[in-house]
């Protein structure tokens, strides 16, 4: 049975197509939710895609949050659904709390929209674990709050749990100790500001982002159940 | 009830850059403003409750600010009720 | 006065009696200030722009609807348009920049087409000035804050910098949309049928965008009526784009158009115009933002983010529904009559404006103003073009590399999401941008290109020249180029030497066109580009759209292989020196005569670059700079140095002569590309091999690594000084 994915479309989410595609293409049954619903379909991995959920107004993410979805999306993780906020769901992940930290504006108060290069710094989890640690992989990053911050108890934490999953080689937006993506202390809650759905084409620039999505999928209990 | 009117002015909490507040003050000396420091750049949200008195109008405006209008991991918030 | 002040003339305010057998009521004279704008109506440009070509065989629908339709492949259209937003842009740069982009996503979304990549053509002042920082600052926010959240990627573009634009900037927009499922018409047909206003609500925006409305015959009301700035809300665009493809998807929309200048007097009398119906519309049915508005400022309203749609009656509960779920306000406000009347009717059912469609939409004013080719051109042409021996070479080629006119414009594109939507094969930095299209093999080169000074020296020259321009941009990929949307930039037409200006250009773009098989299929005319009576270079930009036959066959500009053959395709005319970025950047003079460009050895240029393709290892037209810019750049992109064996001599290094190309190919792939060229003609020769880490010019050498340098940091350094609004 083929992995089920589940993109989440908030009004303003911009970048769902392209996760569904992606995922589509590496061979899974994707389907979209639309905020309003109350309860997720049959899915093996949920994803919050990048875009401007209700126009970034107030703060990015703010409002997305209290969407009618967000408490399912919260059960489906509670019970260690596979939970993945790409770019603007990654901000969406922190102003709910079910990841630590907040996105700032960029240090240099642009929008960024560039290639960069990640260190995987934890290849155990099961959105990096067809990557080995160390791996450099190649992967847009399109923001302009990307900047991550968190108390320094809360980043004592991250560090001591390996939480912190990916890092910028060389940090594009003053994110504090150059942190790209981070995951819960169960590592089934992950969040990066990269879009590596728009890295898995060689026609589009770089691969490499397929390798997380590659990761995603085969962790997928769907598959992992399978005879 | 009444209706009581309120400004919420949400700002980095101190210790959080603020690049926005720092861009501001080092654009200033160059158009001739010297002297200028502690720039620091946020939000002025005006909004209009209906309450029964001033307290219940300020209380339920700061459970706003914690819930939504401000983020609590990098900002802090100041109510004013009139 | 009241028709002065909304900038018609006595003659046609005379005409719109004639025509009513009446005197108008205030809100019909505002409905036709803005039907019969230059703007909406065209009416200096008209009688010129009849003699472009519009008709070929992929050409769907030319001008006239909302944007070009071209069939690109088999059952598969795209819709393409330019629009400018200079004025605005000047005002308030980031909302200025920002309409201009929602306005022509509109257009595209009008035709039935998702929105799929934009291009920015923006032309400012001096970087050495303040206030022309703040406008850059201002303006690329603006498209990027509204292009990135409505989640279409902008592609490319370009960025010039002139004197000439310091008080008038220019910001050219050029979309480009697939038809999702239905190719969409603006046509109220079917009398009964409901007409539907989606969208943001309506204030007192941009009210005289279109005419000139702040007087004081209307300021007789206490409140104020001031024209404020339209301000973009790119979250309401994004929603209006998602529920109109879903509403045409659903088959439950009959007529459909945009609302941009003119408000909504403009969708409610072409729409019935062109369906020949009339239509009633009931004011108190519009949703508005503020209270008391005159009816004459809900009719010429330029509220952003606003579509109008004619809907049967069966399908109108439907239709809300659907606008509701995405979170939009959207209510009927009219119905489809029959006869040919716009009827305007307030709250109380009194009628307040009862006029036929068709003056409003087709019968304004066409104007033949007087042209004559200015004295000064004679002087201008005759004078010393700057072509003198610049005293040191290598010095001369960083200088111009370091124009902000050639240099890396990565700090204007990385603020722009370029990659949304999976397509973007080639993005900013190259000649054109090449975008695969949506869940489909087809790939279309796209490009925006304009030349300011050579048509201030030489209007149809230059023109000529930027279609040429446009044209090589695409067949560099491998494209072949197939039609043109087209951006009149131009001062006052009242004055003969602007409107000669203009005849001059149109006539050059006209002949280009026809000349290389590229239709034209709509675009924008933005006459009075002046300011204190100075007018802007004229400044034609010209859209240019190609198709591949595959998205992984594109050629790329960068050098990408070591021991690659470098060939120089085309002919260099040593005397091209003429408004040529070395003469402005090293001589600071902009005279003489542009290059003038062989229509015949364009097209045989293009041929050949499309039937070589395959065999190119990169590809990239001479422009700005010459030759020695050209490779420059590809190298610069390769990462990879060349060794070539060029005269030292500025003349041929810098000359500007068209129609020329620089490819690299792997050397058993040299000879085919040499004598396809000489089979076609095309003058060809091998001018070095790639690779190394410098740029081994022949007379001088630079290293890689500093050229780079030089490229990377000129636009940003000059951009990182202070900037002052006013």
């Amino acid at each position: 049975m083929n992995p089920r994915v589940g993109v989440v479309v908030f009004p303003g989410s911009n970048c769902d197509l392209d996760a569904q595609k992606a995922f589509r293409d590496l061979g899974a049954d994707v389907v979209s939710v639309w905020h309003d619903e109350e309860t997720l379909p049959e899915v093996d991995v949920v994803v919050l895609p990048g875009g401007f959920a209700h126009g970034d107004y107030l703060r990015t993410g703010a409002i997305a949050r209290f969407s009618p979805i967000m408490d399912a999306v919260r059960s489906f993780a509670d019970a260690g659904g596979l939970l993945i906020g790409i770019c603007n769901g990654f901000q969406i992940l922190c102003e709910a709390g079910l990841l630590p930290g907040a996105l700032r504006k960029n240090a240099g108060l642009k929008f960024l929209c560039k290639w960069v290069d990640l260190r995987v710094e934890n290849a155990s989890t099961p959105f990096t674990n067809a990557a080995s640690p160390g791996d450099v992989l190649r992967i847009p990053i399109n923001h302009f709050e990307g900047n991550w911050y968190a108390e320094p108890d809360v980043l004592d934490e991250l560090k001591a749990n390996d939480q912190i999953v990916l890092r910028y080689v060389d940090n594009p937006n003053g994110s504090l100790d150059d942190v790209a993506g981070i995951c819960n202390p169960e590592r089934n809650v992950f969040g990066l500001m990269p879009h590596p759905e728009r890295a898995c084409e060689a026609l589009l620039g770089s691969t490499d982002g397929a390798v997380i999505l590659r990761s995603i999928l085969a962790s997928s209990p769907s598959l992992v159940s399978a005879p | 009830m009444t209706k009581f009117d309120a400004v919420v002015n949400v700002l980095l909490k101190p210790g959080i850059s603020d690049p926005q507040g720092q861009t501001i003050e080092r654009a200033l000396p160059a158009l001739g403003y010297e002297g200028v420091q502690g720039v620091r750049v946020g939000k002025h949200i005006e909004l209009s409750v209906e309450a029964s008195s001033e307290e219940e109008a300020y209380a339920r405006i700061q459970e706003m600010c914690e819930r939504l209008l401000a983020n609590p991991v990098i900002e802090s918030y100041e109510v004013t009720v009139s | 006065m009241i028709h002065r002040d909304l900038g018609l003339t006595d003659e046609e305010y005379k005409a719109i009696q004639d025509r009513l057998g009446r005197d108008p009521s205030y809100t019909e004279l505002a409905m036709y200030s803005v039907m019969w704008s230059e703007h909406c109506s065209y009416k200096s440009s008209r009688v010129h722009l009849r003699n472009l070509p519009t008709e070929g065989p992929h050409i769907l629908v030319g001008p006239g609807e909302g944007a070009g339709i071209i069939e690109v492949a088999p059952g598969k259209a795209v819709a393409f348009k330019i629009e400018s937003h200079n004025h605005p842009s000047f005002v308030e740069p980031v909302n200025g920049a920002a309409t201009g982009v929602g306005g022509i996503v509109r257009d595209i979304l009008s035709m039935g087409a998702r929105p799929i990549a934009l291009l920015d053509s923006l032309r400012f002042g001096p970087l050495d000035e303040a206030r022309t920082r703040y406008l850059v600052d201002g303006v690329v926010h603006g498209i990027s804050s509204y292009g990135n959240s409505i989640g279409v990627p902008t592609v490319g573009g370009e960025v010039v910098f002139e004197d000439c634009y310091a008080e008038n900037p220019l910001v050219n927009v050029a979309c480009l949309g697939v038809i999702d499922t239905k190719l969409m018409n603006g046509k109220a047909t079917g009398p009964g049928n409901a007409v539907i206003l989606i969208g943001s609500s309506t204030g007192r925006d941009g009210i005289g965008g279109a005419s000139v409305l702040a007087s004081a015959e209307f300021d007789d009301e206490s409140h104020e009526k001031r024209p404020s700035v339209q301000v973009g809300d790119p979250f309401t665009e994004k929603l209006l784009i998602e529920a109109c493809l879903e509403l045409i998807r659903e088959d439950l929309l009959v007529g459909f158009q945009d609302l941009g200048a003119g408000g909504i007097s403009c969708p409610i009398s072409e729409m019935t115009a062109k369906a020949g119906t009339g239509m009633t519309v009931r004011l108190d049915a519009v949703h508005l933002r503020e209270p008391q508005m005159e009816p004459f400022e809900i009719m010429i309203s330029e509220s952003q983010e606003r579509m109008m749609a004619v809907v049967e009656p069966g399908n109108v509960q439907r239709v809300l529904d659907i606008c509701k779920k995405w979170g939009l306000h959207a209510g009927v406000v009219g119905r489809v009559d029959d006869g040919d009347a716009v009827k305007v009717v307030d709250g109380a059912g009194e009628t307040i404006a009862d006029v036929p469609a068709v003056s409003l939409a087709d019968e304004g004013p066409v104007y033949e103003r007087p042209y004559e080719r200015p004295g000064w051109i004679d002087e201008i042409q005759a004078a010393d073009p700057g072509d003198k021996e610049p005293p040191d070479l290598a010095q001369a080629f960083l200088d111009v590399l370091a124009s902000p006119n050639v240099a890396d414009k990565s700090w204007v594109w990385e603020q722009y999401d370029h990659m949304i939507f999976l397509g973007t094969v080639q993005g900013p930095g190259g000649d054109a941008a090449v975008i695969r299209l949506p869940d489909s093999d087809v790939a279309v080169a796209i490009t925006a290109d304009g030349h300011g000074r050579y048509c201030y020296l030489d209007p149809y020259e230059g023109a000529r020249s930027a279609v040429v321009e446009a044209a090589l941009n695409v067949a560099c990929t491998g494209a072949r180029p197939l039609a043109v949307t087209n951006c009149l930039n131009f001062g006052n037409p009242e004055k003969p030497d602007v409107m000669w200006q203009f005849a001059q250009a149109v006539e050059g773009i006209g002949d280009a066109c026809k000349a290389l098989g590229t239709p034209v299929t709509g675009g924008n005319v933005s006459f009075y580009n002046e300011t204190s009576g100075r007018p802007i270079f004229p400044t034609p930009v010209i859209g240019m759209i190609g198709v591949l036959d595959r998205p992984d066959a594109a050629v790329g500009s960068a050098l990408s292989g070591d021991g690659d053959v470098l060939l120089l395709l085309g002919d260099t005319d040593p005397a091209d020196l003429g408004g040529s970025e070395f003469a402005s950047r090293v001589h600071g003079v902009i005279a003489g005569r542009p290059p003038k460009v062989d229509l015949a050895d364009a097209r045989d240029m293009i041929d050949l670059l499309v039937e070589v393709a395959g065999s190119l290892s990169s590809a990239h037209d001479c422009s700005h700079g010459g030759v020695a810019i050209s490779l420059a750049e590809s190298a610069i992109a390769g990462g990879r140095g060349f060794d070539c064996d060029l005269p030292a001599d500025h003349r041929f290094l810098f000359s500007e002569s068209p129609a020329r190309v620089v490819v690299s190919c792997a050397p058993d792939n040299a000879r085919q590309v040499a004598e396809a060229a000489e089979k076609r003609g095309v003058t060809v020769q091998q001018i070095g091999t790639v690779g190394g880490t410098e740029l081994r010019f022949g007379g001088f050498t630079v290293s890689l690594e500093n050229a780079k340098h030089v490229a990377a940091h000129s636009l940003a350094d000059a951009l990182a000084g202070p900037t002052i609004a006013s």
